[in-house]
């Protein structure tokens, strides 16, 4: 469980986000939604700790994080994996090297086994006879994967993703949406998604935090989201003519 | 002032971060391997073509300034010989490596910020700066003492070979005059430059990498700084060591 308090966080005088708080639940999908520039990366950041927030506290179940020095918050970190908007493949590295370098770095397998593992998690992500590969010649949505691969190689307890799906085809998205709640539930991870993806809201948002200029409007799940009587949610939600259509009709 | 002093704060920071002692030795290792041969290797053949040139030039420079009877001409070779030892090998090296390998340092890292991989890092648990930047202090601080004794050596072989050949001075003499008087602390001295230099170029670049902010506008004002602030440095120190080693 991650639960966040009252976090604020401004760039110079500029207020990014405003007494945010928030409960995200283990096993579940927890998706952060809200229009670009909203401040979801910010607030991502703030609870992975690469932001320092201004106010607020952070908790990973009973551990206050953001009371904990650097030493402390690496025991924690070894147990999250981060897919960043950009996919943050190292440049350098091969997709096969990227994937086992968590794996080179905090456990003694041996090379077979680690080897075994890479390859079950790109599997995963369908990234097959790419392993030799470097990023700069995959596409768009493959890095994405293989950056996903990289952030679940560990099996971590806590997994955040930033925008997973954006720049993906409607099908490989979802088989990515899905990909991450099969694991998020046979891991019993925390996971926590940013997304304006409605599509992805509709099929995952077990728990969903609306953020709209750095604060929270809105909290419920995808059930919820097409009766609330926000405005500012359904004028994100029903944003596209389609979802418009479908509501007035079904009123 | 106000901003020399803060960058001033935030390098020494770094440098703790850099020197913490490394977790996972294998990669470290396997790092610095790759940073010998990116930042070392890849840099001998500059060195070898900028020190033979500029060995020759020292070379029919002294022998032009001193066509006087009075002076035996072996003095060419041993002019020639300790401006490259004691100057030029050490110090005009490092100030072409400032631009090559600085400012590759630079954006290297620079581009890692920007694109979050040091975000990745960190949240892995990584110590990010000890992982990118010790592995290439420790290969330049191992590596630039050779290219200082190929810089030598080339730059005194440049110098026999034009020498000769453009008639200024006899083979016998130069090569008297290169061994003529030697005193073999100088080399010790160059060496000893060698590596501090090599210290602050990798440092000061890293630095000016590591701290970037904004996009690849950034990275590129930030390798241009790296080599502006290494070079600076490097002559600074340049003057304190020679009082310090010298006199
Ligand atoms: N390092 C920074 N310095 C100053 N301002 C920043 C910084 N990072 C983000 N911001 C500002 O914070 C706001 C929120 O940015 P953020 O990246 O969180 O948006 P977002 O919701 O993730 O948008 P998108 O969906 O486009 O990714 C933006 O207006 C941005 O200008
Ligand atoms: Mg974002």
């Amino acid at each position: 469980m991650i639960r966040a308090e009252n976090i604020s966080k401004s760039f110079g005088d500029r207020k990014v986000l405003n007494d945010i708080s928030a409960v995200f639940e283990p096993g579940k999908t927890n998706l952060i939604i809200g229009k670009s520039g909203s401040g979801k990366t910010v607030f991502l950041k703030c609870l992975v700790g690469l932001l320092d927030v201004d106010e607020g506290q952070i908790w990973y179940n009973d551990i206050l994080f953001t009371g904990l020095d650097f030493k402390g918050r690496k025991e924690i970190r070894k147990q999250m994996g981060m897919l960043f908007q950009g996919s943050a493949l190292f440049d350098s590295m091969s997709v096969e090297d990227n994937v086992r370098f968590p794996l080179d770095m905090f456990t003694s397998m041996s090379p077979e086994e680690k080897l075994e593992r890479v390859n079950f998690c790109l599997d995963r992500v369908n990234i097959v006879n790419s392993n030799s590969l470097f990023p700069s010649e995959l596409s768009g949505g493959m890095k994405k994967r293989v950056a996903i691969a990289r952030a679940i190689v560990l099996k971590p307890r806590f997994l955040f993703c930033d925008e997973p799906n954006s720049g993906l085809d409607p099908k490989t998205s979802i088989v990515i949406d899905e990909l991450i709640r099969e694991i998020t539930v046979e891991l019993n991870m925390t996971t926590i998604i940013n997304t304006h993806d409605m599509n992805s809201v509709m099929e995952n948002g077990e728990k969903i935090v609306f953020i709209e200029e750095g604060e929270k409007c809105w909290e419920g799940n995808k059930n919820e989201i097409l009766q609330s009587d926000c405005r500012i949610l359904n004028d994100f939600v029903f944003a596209n003519s389609l979802a418009r259509q479908l509501k007035e009709s079904s009123k | 002032m106000f901003r020399f002093l803060s960058g001033f704060g935030s390098y020494c920071m770094l440098m703790g971060k850099v020197f913490a002692w490394p977790e996972k030795h294998s990669i470290y290792y396997r790092q610095t391997v790759k940073e010998l041969v990116s930042l070392g290797l890849h840099s001998i053949g500059i060195v070898t073509i900028i020190s033979f040139f500029m060995g020759a030039v020292i070379t029919l420079q002294t022998a032009y300034n001193t066509e006087n009877p009075i002076y035996p001409n072996y003095l060419i070779g041993l002019g020639a010989r300790d401006s490259i030892i004691l100057e030029f090998s050490s110090t005009i090296v490092a100030l072409i490596l400032a631009g090559k390998v600085g400012s590759n340092i630079a954006s290297e890292i620079g581009t890692m910020r920007i694109t979050e991989q040091i975000d990745a890092l960190e949240l892995m648990g990584v110590n990010s700066a000890s992982y990118i930047i010790l592995p290439k202090v420790v290969a330049t601080v191992l590596f630039n003492p050779f290219l200082t004794l190929i810089s030598i050596i080339t730059g005194i072989m440049g110098g026999w070979l034009v020498g000769t050949s453009a008639g200024v001075i006899t083979s016998q003499d130069y090569i008297y005059g290169i061994q003529y008087a030697f005193i073999p602390y100088y080399i010790t001295y160059s060496l000893i430059k060698t590596v501090i230099f090599a210290f602050i170029i990798t440092t000061v670049s890293a630095h000016q990498g590591y701290f970037v902010e904004g996009g690849s506008l950034e990275v590129g004002r930030a390798s241009t700084k790296a080599v502006v602030y290494s070079s600076v440095t490097l002559l600074l120190f340049n003057v304190i060591l020679t009082q310090l080693l010298l006199s």
